[in-house]
């Protein structure tokens, strides 16, 4: 039997209330049409209703403290990729490299026909 | 004879739900991994706006409340295994099984239409991300949904009641993965 026993349940069904409250923000909050509010909703949000899901669904509160920093090692790892690669993809050019025309046309607005090659 | 899986615990855990922690921490690699180079090419990419304002927000948004509900019903199924309720905690898997079946039909519904409307994997970058991680997404979602049938069977007869949570944990790594591509894919327009 596992430990979780241990410890108190927490209110599930309210949790996953407002768990679906907020999913109800995050789809009415980009409708108002401003920007920050849309970043806010989508991904502000998202945060809080992944902090709720890790605490309350999977218990990682009540884990050893060595599960946290596991999962905290590879979220890191994650940020260590973006921070390698992003200048790669986000730059046309560096100090000793610039990206040839073509990726650059590439990434300009589209034409307003569907299933274009374009990246 | 009980499982090692189910008793040892040198590291303060059962080796099972040690086991199911490291697989969490390899998919959080493998999502990441996709999902940041996602984000990066987005930001570089203003004319992706352009494709993101074809998916289906509602339909996005329905997923995501189907997958938290059988998250859930899968936390209620863990609760029910710990208070020994074999036979109620496989009626909540199989509740999380019938919130899977949901998911994936719906995502077939609006995978056809996109097809239908001629935007496919290799339209362009945007879609070749947009079906290449909805699709690992969705593959979980199979995974998870096949696993916990198992699971459900076992404990329908009271046998191996711990991996209700032990699948409880995987399945809500899923859910949370969802979390995050629903704005990214859907929100984010």
């Amino acid at each position: 039997m596992s430990e979780h026993a241990e410890h108190a349940h927490p209110n599930y069904v309210k949790v996953w209330a407002i768990l679906v409250g907020l999913l109800i923000l995050s789809i009415l909050g980009p409708m108002i049409g401003i920007q920050w509010v849309t970043l806010l909703a989508a991904f502000g949000i998202a945060i809080v209703k992944a902090y709720l899901v890790a605490k309350n669904f999977m218990h990682v509160n009540v884990e050893p403290r060595f599960i946290s920093y596991l999962l905290l090692t590879m979220l890191a790892l994650m940020a260590l990729f973006y921070a390698g690669v992003s200048p790669d993809v986000m730059k046309h050019e560096g100090s000793r490299w610039a990206k040839p025309d073509w990726v650059a046309a590439a990434a300009a607005p589209v034409a307003e026909t569907l299933g274009e090659h374009g990246h | 004879m009980i499982p090692i899986a189910t008793t040892r615990s040198v590291t303060g855990i059962p080796t099972g739900r040690l086991a199911v922690w490291w697989v969490v921490a390899s998919e959080i690699v493998i999502f990441g991994g996709l999902l940041s180079s996602y984000i990066m090419h987005r930001i570089a990419h203003g004319a992706w706006s352009h494709y993101a304002a074809h998916t289906n927000t509602w339909a996005g948004g329905f997923n995501t409340f189907v997958l938290l509900t059988s998250s859930l019903s899968a936390v209620l199924a863990h609760k029910a295994s710990v208070e020994n309720d074999g036979p109620k905690a496989a009626r909540l898997l199989g509740l999380t099984i019938l919130g899977g079946g949901v998911f994936i039909t719906v995502k077939a519904f609006e995978w056809t239409h996109e097809i239908h409307l001629g935007y496919t994997i290799t339209s362009n970058t945007f879609w070749s991300f947009y079906y290449t991680a909805a699709g690992l997404h969705a593959l979980h979602v199979i995974a998870g949904m096949v696993i916990m049938a198992i699971v459900a069977n076992d404990a329908r007869k009271g046998i191996a009641l711990h991996r209700v949570e032990l699948i409880g944990i995987y399945w809500h790594f899923v859910d949370l993965v969802w979390i995050f591509l629903f704005p990214l894919l859907y929100i984010a327009k």
